[in-house]
């Protein structure tokens, strides 16, 4: 190519982002900083959002006993699901990549794994209730094998069912990035650790593991975020029992309250940065997104 | 595929393991859905749990009387345009920007990470930022504004995420081969590089649409005074309690059924005659 051509090849590579970066300047960056601005407002009550600015919706809100004992509830359930999720997505995806030797069957129970993803949350949050409710599948079958004598009424609006719901909905978002980093890995690599007298399990922990680390991450990533920012299962499947962070979010705009609604999506937005930031410490994702 | 230290000879006890782990997972994750589909057929006498009780279709029936269960068929003739716009727009956008990515670029690391960002920020806190937003500019809320906008900065960090993995695999030496052969720009890319990442844009479709189409918190504050198909369920949750929400379930999941079906079958198509040029 000649200079002149770098030269026109070169804007044309702006025109060619500019769409996506008009998009997630006006729908993105925009209205997350309004969110910062609104934050700092004052409320009045019937009024609502008053532009003076203060700092007395974050004062509020962090010196509020309500607000941590949210929060250490999100952390809690974003721990547990992460530890189900990692340890569920870790061994399918090593199983389909592994262990499965016809490459069109790996494919196609991939998909099956992938499937749900396509479908809608808010019904596969809802299904739950047939099956985990007190005259549910679960409980009718225990009853009728004769294990318990009374329906057991922690299955269904507690937390346990928040943290099924959860692994039943985010799961994938482990195996998809954790097959894909697996696939990548040379076999003959497992081969060599073998021949050179590793045991099955120190091949996993020695070779597929490291190997497997940005999809790890990743998938870690999906399920952090998608946990703590999550209002509408904790909410279907708790009946209201459980807290999550956002439900101090969705009180406040219950009563128009604007500005510590923006205070608090704020912290969480921080918070959910904080734990991505980490995530992105350990890997360099866009290098491994790339290649 | 190359040898694996399982490939040949009997397969080792953690094949069994793994392998009951995950069908109990596929039982798992399908399970309830069925559970739902079943009792979507639940009879008169209309009881949210097994057993069945004389089959019928009495509350699909019932989804298209609007007097009894809210505006489902007015909900579902804006989320599915929404999500057909959605879709159209992000392969359109993610392929363009796709494309883009492939060289360095002055700001490619700043709109990267933006739309990493994009990605993982709460739809909740997105959905205030629009709506506040839309108040400032003086504009209405509505689906084919506000929570159109809203949709795409979720599906485009997919469609982007997606574009870079099937770029990525797409040899350049094909490029060079038709500028060689005196191909101009945009011969090279609608005659070579369009029809090898057709499965792609496919794929960045599907995503497009189903996210869109069963996109909640995004569309919570997004979408008006008219809700779209998931809000409308959402509010059934609340307060419809008879199977008729199942059945609603149950056609919803038979859209993105037919969505899932479209593509993957027009995938293994273009994949099947490619293989049978060669």
């Amino acid at each position: 190519m000649t200079s002149g051509d770098v030269q026109k090849s070169s804007r044309f590579v702006y025109l060619q982002v500019a769409p996506l970066a008009l998009v997630l300047f006006f729908f993105f960056a925009i209205p997350v900083a309004l969110v910062i601005l609104v934050s700092f407002f004052r409320y009045q009550m019937l009024v609502g959002m008053v532009p003076q600015l203060t700092s007395k919706n974050y004062v509020d809100l962090l010196s509020s006993p309500t607000t941590l004992a949210l929060y250490l509830s999100t952390v809690k359930f974003t721990v547990i699901v992460l530890i189900i999720t990692f340890v569920l997505g870790f061994w399918i995806a090593y199983f389909l990549v592994f262990h499965v030797r016809n490459l069109l069957t790996a494919i196609g129970l991939f998909l099956v794994c992938t499937v749900p993803f396509w479908t809608s949350n808010i019904i596969r949050m809802i299904s739950w209730r047939p099956v985990l409710g007190k005259e549910g599948l679960i409980n009718s079958g225990l009853i009728k094998a004769g294990i318990v004598s009374h329906p057991l009424d922690w299955l269904l609006f507690s937390d346990f069912s928040v943290v099924v719901a959860y692994v039943h909905l985010f799961t994938l978002f482990m195996i998809v990035p954790i097959f894909n980093s697996m696939a990548r890995i040379d076999k003959s690599l497992l081969e060599a650790a073998t021949d050179a007298g590793a045991t099955r399990w120190g091949v996993v922990w020695n070779v597929v593991l490291p190997l497997s680390k940005t999809g790890i991450a990743l998938g870690a990533l999906f399920v952090v975020t998608l946990t703590m920012g999550d209002f509408f299962v904790v909410t279907v499947i708790s009946g209201g029992l459980s807290g999550s962070a956002t439900s101090g979010i969705f009180n406040d705009l219950q009563f128009l309250n604007y500005p510590r609604a923006a205070a608090n999506a704020v912290i969480l937005l921080v918070v959910v940065l904080l734990v991505a930031a980490a995530i992105f410490r350990l890997v360099d994702v866009r290098k491994e997104l790339v290649r | 595929m190359a040898a694996s230290p399982s490939s040949y000879g009997p397969r080792p006890w953690t094949f069994y393991a793994l392998a009951t782990l995950f069908a109990l997972f596929v039982i798992f994750l399908y399970g309830p859905m069925i559970a739902v589909l079943i009792l979507s057929f639940q009879g008169p006498s209309a009881a949210l749990v097994f057993p069945l009780r004389d089959p019928s279709l009495m509350w699909f029936d019932e989804l298209f009387n609007p007097r009894r269960v809210g505006d489902v068929i007015g909900a579902f003739e804006r989320s599915f345009p929404l999500a057909l716009i959605v879709a159209a727009l992000t392969v359109v956008i993610s392929v363009s920007a796709g494309f883009a990515f492939r060289r360095r670029f002055i700001g490619d690391t700043v709109i990267f990470y933006t739309a990493i960002a994009s990605l993982i920020v709460p739809g909740l806190v997105l959905s205030i930022g629009v709506l506040v937003t839309f108040r400032y500019l003086g504009m209405p809320a509505a689906w084919y504004s506000s929570a159109l906008g809203a949709h795409l900065s979720w599906t485009l960090p997919f469609g982007l995420l997606i574009m870079f993995a099937v770029l990525g695999r797409l040899d350049p030496s094909y490029e060079e081969a038709a500028y060689d052969l005196g191909a101009s720009r945009w011969q090279a890319v609608w005659s070579v590089v369009i029809p090898i990442v057709l499965p792609g844009m496919i794929a960045v479709a599907l995503f497009g649409f189903t996210l869109s189409y069963d996109e909640f918190p995004r569309s919570w504050l997004t979408v008006g005074s008219k809700n779209t198909l998931p809000l409308e369920i959402w509010t059934m949750t609340t307060n419809v309690t008879s199977p008729a929400l199942y059945a609603l379930g149950a056609m919803t999941t038979f859209v993105s059924f037919a969505a899932i079906a479209i593509a993957l079958t027009s995938i293994v198509a273009i994949q099947r005659r490619r293989s049978g040029l060669k």
